[in-house]
């Protein structure tokens, strides 16, 4: 595949998503979503199973079309410029990890050269290097450990040096040092300004560690959206967790602030 | 192609189908045309009367499922949603899937005129020129027919892999490859005209009996091949939106369909 000539990057927000709407038959999946993601920023996509979460980032990706409503990355509609727009995102999924018959190194090279990655060699092996995969380079990634594995599919992530990147529960089979790791490496990504990052995840403290926003969602809704921090206080609830909790029970009576 | 390559190199496995079975299949084929012509009396060689036309038959089919097989790679490595969440375009993945079944039906292709011409005496230069066009109609009805029951286990769901193996077998007496069309019933010899492949086969008779093939019926037989070609792309077009549209495409990796 030739390496695509992708356009710099404009402006900060490196996602901007518009009334986006999915139903299957009754069941609403996504009801008018809007938000943006800022370049640097950590936004957290939190909520209740079957609350959205995974149905918008597929959207994102392009994997699922929506009913309505629009999605931009660095302000290329993803439904007229798909292949320009994709070539700036890229995501790493508990539920996608890297075909397990290729190695470490044929899985890198065989996705850097569908996202067009130049100088492939070299960046290849500077994430060996950097998720600390040297030694698993010529082991078949079906073999590996669920930690390996993750920390392969954040170096496929990682590949194109999106302006967007997209991860579903990156740290749910993760023991806790695995899993700090792998934050630290998302945080150091974000910190250096190279785009944007949205996280769905189940864990609130790493949600409060990492995420500089959060969008709570709930029957495909936006509920909630601010600091992971204050956002408690903001409603009178002790902790995150508590506040999470009291969106999935009753998310009608909370306004979206 | 890239990842196809890989998966040849480490599992040599996975080289079975590219010419083991088309090699046996010309094996067998080999000895029934000899002992045939050693019991007939009426002088007739079958070898290239039979053993071409399984050698031509099995290049289709090889054709046919290299491009599904390399489909079902990405379907039994639930790759998909890393596919399609990239760059790539269908074009570009179905380009994808026709060169590499390319690369492997040629390899089979080499292997079978080797053994065929070696140990069973066939010569192609029985069929003269006319073997090109034959060969790229056959080639091109694989790809439609491969393009379609891709389409068919995006649609249907993994399960659906079992309908794709049987399709040339179940197109083989439609297409007149060991006898001609007009001893069928009238229906299937409608259904046998619609089929490019049947025009080769009609040929190759026409040829080793000493008559020379029509034109029209080649014109006729590549024209339909690459109608078919089209509505193939098309089809998958169509099955891959739909995919996209009802959430399958993005299920595929979250979950079996079937």
């Amino acid at each position: 595949m030739m390496a695509m000539e992708l356009p710099k990057a404009t402006g900060t927000c490196v996602l901007s998503i518009r009334d986006l709407r999915k139903a299957y038959g009754d069941k609403i999946a996504a009801d008018r979503i809007s938000f943006e993601v800022s370049r640097g920023e950590i936004v957290g996509l939190l909520g209740p199973n079957g609350a959205g979460k995974t149905t918008t980032i597929n959207m994102i990706l392009g994997v699922l079309q929506p009913d309505s409503g629009s999605i931009h990355v660095e302000g290329m509609d993803l439904a007229t410029c798909r292949a320009q727009a994709l070539g700036l995102t890229n995501f790493a999924a508990v539920y996608a990890p890297l075909p397990g018959n290729l190695t470490v190194q044929q899985n890198l090279r065989v996705f850097g050269l569908l996202y067009g990655v130049k100088g492939l060699s070299e960046r290849r092996n500077a994430l060996i290097r950097q998720f600390h995969l040297e030694k698993f380079r010529h082991v078949k990634c079906g073999v590996l450990s669920s930690g390996e594995q993750t920390r392969v599919a954040l170096a496929k992530a990682m590949l194109n040096q999106p302006h967007l990147l997209l991860l579903d529960e990156p740290t749910a089979s993760l023991d806790p040092v695995a899993a700090r790791e792998i934050r630290s490496r998302i945080r150091q990504f974000a910190v250096s300004g190279e785009g944007g990052v949205l996280w769905t995840t189940h864990n609130m403290v790493e949600v409060q560690d990492v995420c500089d926003r959060v969008l709570f969602l709930s029957h495909g809704r936006i509920m909630l959206e601010g600091d992971p921090k204050t956002l408690p206080d903001e409603h009178g609830q002790p902790t995150l967790e508590e506040l999470f909790i009291s969106v999935a029970r009753e998310p009608l009576t909370l306004e979206r602030t | 192609m890239l990842r196809y390559f890989y998966l040849l190199r480490g599992t040599p496995a996975r080289w079975m189908p590219v010419f083991a079975w088309v090699a046996i299949d010309i094996v067998l084929w080999g000895f029934i045309t000899r002992y045939l012509n050693s019991i007939a009396s009426s002088g007739l060689n079958f070898v290239p009367t039979l053993l071409g036309a399984v050698l031509l038959f099995d290049f289709f089919t090889r054709v046919m499922h290299g491009v599904a097989g390399v489909f079902l790679e990405d379907v039994w490595s639930r790759s998909f949603l890393n596919l399609f969440a990239s760059p790539l375009t269908i074009p570009q993945y179905l380009l994808g899937l026709v060169v590499t079944s390319t690369v492997t039906s040629l390899i089979g292709l080499m292997v079978m005129l080797v053994l065929a011409t070696a140990v069973f005496g066939l010569s192609f230069f029985a069929y003269g020129l006319t073997l090109a066009p034959f060969l790229l109609i056959l080639f091109l009805f694989g790809v439609s027919l491969g393009i379609c029951t891709c389409a068919m286990v995006l649609r249907l769901g993994p399960s659906a892999e079992w309908l794709v193996w049987p399709v040339p077998a179940v197109i083989s007496p439609f297409a007149g490859v060991f006898y001609p069309i007009s001893i069928l019933p009238h229906w299937m010899q409608f259904v046998g005209k619609l089929l490019p492949v049947s025009y080769v086969f009609e040929g190759l008779r026409t040829i080793i009996s000493g008559g020379a093939v029509p034109p029209t019926s080649l014109i006729v037989g590549g024209g339909l091949a690459v109608a078919y070609v089209l509505l193939a792309c098309w089809i998958f077009k169509c099955v891959f939106r739909h995919a996209v549209r009802t959430g399958i495409l993005a299920r595929y990796s979250a979950e079996s369909l079937s």
